[in-house]
C-alpha cells in the first residue's frame, strides 16, 4: 500500500477551444509522484504547468486520462472532495476573515472541533512563523506574510498532497530565497508531498528531489535536480536550465565508450557515449561553463578536450567572470571562472586562448 | 492658482446647487406658518415635530410608502443579487439576453413602463393597490440591485472561490462564507438604491396604485390645496436617515490603513 504514488497521471490531457481553434495545453502525461517528494514542474510560460496542477486540483476536468490520488481514481471529484490542497499564486486569501480565520477555514468544513482547531491552527501559526498575527486581516500583512498566511491554510489540513503555483512569484529576491529556504523546511517538517510549479530554474533546482521539465504541453525531462543539470535530455533542457555551451558533429573514433569528435589540429572534444555509438553518427555534445579551464597557454598533458578560441566579451559577476569565446571549431562557448582562486581576469576581449575539459564534463545529448 | 480658487467656486456652487432644495425643505418644517399655505416665513417653532403624526392620511400614505419600499428592497435585493451574480460569473444560453433587458429596462421611460405595467394588470384582472405598487416597484429595482452586483462580481478574484472548494467547502458553503460576504457592499448599495427609488417614485406608482395613496402621492394630491409643515418633516427625518445610512457606508467602505 505505501509504495503506491502519492498523485499519478495516466495519460491525462487537456485541450482548450479558444475562438474555435484547439489548444493543446496539456498533452497525455504519464507521471508518479512519491509520497513526501518534493516535486517541481519546470518550464517556460504557457507549457502548460498551471493546467496539470489544476487537473490534480479537481479545477480542471482532463479531456482524457486518470488522476489518482494514492491509488484511488480521481478523475470525477470536486475539489472540494480531493485530499489535496493549492497554495494559489495570488494566494486568495479570503479578505473579510482574519488570519486565524483563514487558517481556520478548512478545519472547519471538516467539522472539526473548536478547541482540535484552536490547537492546531495554532501549532500552523508557529510553524509558519505568524504567532501572533491571529487577529489581522490579510490587507494588514506583507506580501511575504501573506504567502505564509496561504501555506499554513492549506498544510493546516494534513493533505495527502500540497500544490503550489509559482507561490513566490510576487515576491522580491531577497524574500524569494528566505522563503525558499523555510518552505524547504517546513516540507521536510510535515513530510507532505509538495507538487510545486515554478519557471525559475534556480527555484526547482536547489529545492527539488525531481524535477518535470515541460515545454509546450510535454514533459522534455523528468529527474533528480543533478540528472537534469549534468545530463540534459533534449536541446531545450540544456538551454532552459542554466547556460549550456553545445557541439556538432559526427563522432571521429569511439574507443573504450568514449567519442572523440575533432574540430582541427589538436582540437577535440572528447564525450563518453553509450554501446551503440558508431564512428560517423552525428552527436551533440553540452558541456556546463563552469566546468571548462580557460588558458592562454597551450595545455600541456591534452588528456582531455581541448579547443582554442579568441575571447569576445569578459563580464565580471562577483562570485565568478564569464568569458565568451568564438571558438575555431564555429561554436561561442561560456566559461565561467570562480573567482575565489583568480586574483585578476585570465584573459582580455582579443586574447587567443585554449579551453580544456575532461571526458566525463562532456555529455551527449539525446543519445540513448 | 485662479484655477484653483475656480475649482472651489465651483465646487461649492453645485454643493449649494444640489443642497439649497434641501435646506428649504428642512427649514420650512419649522416655520410657524398659521394656516395650511407654508410658503411665507412667519417665525421658528418646533411645534410640527410633535404634531407630525397628526394627519392620518398623511401618516397612512407614509407608512404604505415606507411598507412597500421595505418589501420591494428586499425581494429585488434577493433576486437582483441571484441575477446579477449569474451574469457576472457565467456565460450560460441567454445571458446576453437577460444583460441587455437589464440595462433597457433601466433606462426605459418610467411613462412607458407605467402605462404598460396598468396594461397588463388591468388584462390580468389584477385589481390595483399596494400588491401592484408593489409588483412594479421590484420589476424596475431589480435591473439597478442586478447591475451593481454583477459589477461588483466581475471584478471578484475567481480564485477566492476555488480556494473555498479547495479547502473542502461545497459550492452553498462557498456561496454564503465566502462570495456573499464579499459581495455584500455592492448588495446593500444595490438595496438601498432599491428602497430610495421606490419610496419616492410617481410615475410608476401612479399607474399601478388604484385608490391606495403613498406618500409621493399624496404630496402630488395636496400641492393644490396647499402642503401642511408635517411633510416638510417628514421629508427632513426620511433625508436624515438617507444621510446616516451614506455616511456610515462610506466609513464602512474606506480601505482599512495599514497599521
Ligand atoms: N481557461 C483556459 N482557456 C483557454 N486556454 C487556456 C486556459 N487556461 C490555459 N490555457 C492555455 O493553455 C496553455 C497552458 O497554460 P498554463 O496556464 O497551464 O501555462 P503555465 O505553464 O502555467 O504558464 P505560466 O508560467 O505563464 O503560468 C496556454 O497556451 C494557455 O493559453
Ligand atoms: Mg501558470
Amino acid at each position: 500500500m505505501d509504495d503506491r504514488a502519492a498523485i499519478e497521471l495516466d495519460g491525462v490531457h487537456k485541450e482548450f477551444v479558444v475562438h474555435g481553434e484547439t489548444v493543446q495545453a496539456v498533452r497525455p502525461l504519464d507521471l508518479a509522484i512519491g509520497k513526501g517528494e518534493f516535486f517541481s514542474l519546470l518550464g517556460p510560460s504557457g507549457c502548460g504547468k498551471t493546467t496539470t496542477m489544476r487537473m490534480i486540483a479537481g479545477f480542471e476536468e482532463p479531456t482524457g486520462g486518470t488522476v489518482y490520488l494514492d491509488g484511488r481514481d480521481v478523475t470525477n471529484v470536486s475539489p472540494n472532495k480531493r485530499d489535496v490542497n493549492m497554495v494559489f499564486q495570488s494566494y486568495a486569501l479570503f479578505p473579510h476573515l482574519s488570519t486565524y480565520q483563514n487558517v481556520a477555514f478548512g478545519l472547519e468544513r471538516k467539522k472539526v472541533a473548536k478547541a482540535e482547531i484552536r490547537r492546531r491552527v495554532g501549532e500552523m501559526l508557529e510553524i509558519v512563523s505568524l504567532t501572533g498575527m491571529e487577529k489581522r486581516s490579510p490587507r494588514e500583512m506583507s506580501g511575504g506574510q501573506q504567502q505564509r498566511v496561504a501555506l499554513a491554510r492549506a498544510l493546516v489540513n494534513g493533505p495527502r498532497a500540497l500544490l503550489l503555483d509559482e507561490p513566490l512569484g510576487a515576491l522580491d529576491l531577497k524574500l524569494r530565497q528566505q522563503m525558499q529556504t523555510e518552505l524547504k523546511r517546513i516540507q521536510r517538517e510535515v513530510g507532505i508531498t509538495f507538487v510545486y510549479v515554478t519557471h525559475d530554474q534556480g527555484e526547482a533546482l536547489t529545492m527539488s528531489d525531481r524535477i518535470a521539465v515541460m515545454q509546450a504541453g510535454r514533459i522534455e525531462q523528468l529527474g533528480s535536480p543533478r540528472e537534469i543539470y549534468e545530463k540534459p535530455a533534449t536541446r531545450f533542457v540544456a538551454g532552459f536550465i542554466g547556460t549550456s555551451n553545445l557541439l556538432d558533429g559526427p563522432a571521429g573514433s569511439v574507443d573504450d565508450g568514449i567519442a572523440v569528435l575533432t574540430y582541427g589540429p589538436g582540437e577535440r572534444v572528447l564525450v563518453p557515449v553509450p554501446d551503440g555509438v558508431r564512428p560517423g553518427d552525428p552527436l551533440e555534445v553540452s558541456v556546463r561553463p563552469e566546468k571548462i579551464d580557460l588558458g592562454r597557454d597551450e595545455p600541456a598533458t591534452a588528456g582531455g578536450s581541448v579547443l582554442t578560441g579568441v575571447v569576445t566579451d569578459v563580464v565580471y559577476h562577483g562570485t565568478s567572470t564569464n568569458y565568451t569565446v568564438k571558438t575555431a571549431a564555429g561554436a561561442d562557448l561560456v566559461v565561467f571562472d570562480q573567482n575565489a582562486y583568480s586574483a585578476e581576469d585570465l584573459a582580455e576581449p582579443g586574447d587567443r586562448v585554449f579551453l580544456t575539459w575532461s571526458a566525463q564534463h562532456s555529455y551527449p545529448i539525446g543519445v540513448r | 492658482m485662479t484655477g484653483r480658487r475656480m475649482l472651489y467656486a465651483y465646487t461649492w456652487l453645485v454643493i449649494a446647487w444640489l443642497t439649497l432644495p434641501v435646506l428649504i425643505m428642512i427649514a420650512f418644517g419649522f416655520n410657524d406658518t398659521p394656516g395650511r399655505y407654508n410658503q411665507s416665513w412667519d417665525g421658528f417653532t418646533l411645534k410640527w415635530y410633535g404634531r407630525v403624526f397628526e394627519l392620518d392620511e398623511l401618516t397612512r400614505a407614509l407608512v404604505t410608502s415606507l411598507a412597500v419600499a421595505t418589501v420591494t428592497m428586499l425581494v429585488a435585493g434577493a433576486l437582483g443579487t441571484g441575477i446579477g451574480y449569474a451574469l457576472g460569473r457565467y456565460r450560460f444560453r441567454g445571458s446576453g439576453t437577460v444583460n441587455l433587458v437589464m440595462f433597457a429596462a433601466i433606462s426605459s421611460p418610467e411613462l412607458v413602463m407605467g402605462a404598460s405595467l396598468l396594461t397588463l394588470f388591468v388584462s390580468l384582472g389584477v385589481g390595483p393597490g399596494v400588491v401592484t405598487i408593489t409588483i412594479a416597484h421590484v420589476m424596475f429595482c431589480i435591473s439597478f440591485v442586478a447591475v451593481v452586483v454583477r459589477a461588483r462580481v466581475l471584478t471578484l478574484d475567481r480564485s477566492l472561490e476555488e480556494a473555498a472548494a479547495d479547502l473542502g467547502a461545497n459550492p452553498w458553503t462557498t456561496f454564503w462564507r465566502v462570495t456573499f460576504p464579499i459581495i455584500l457592499p455592492a448588495v446593500s448599495s444595490g438595496m438601498l438604491l432599491a428602497f430610495a427609488l421606490s419610496i419616492d417614485d410617481f410615475v410608476v406608482t401612479n399607474f399601478t396604485a388604484g385608490t391606495t395613496t403613498t406618500f409621493p402621492l399624496w404630496i402630488w394630491g395636496s400641492t393644490r390645496v396647499g402642503l401642511p409643515p408635517q411633510v416638510n418633516v417628514m421629508g427632513t427625518l426620511i433625508f436624515l436617515v438617507g444621510v446616516a445610512i451614506a455616511v456610515t457606508t462610506s466609513i464602512r467602505s474606506r480601505p482599512a490603513r495599514r497599521r
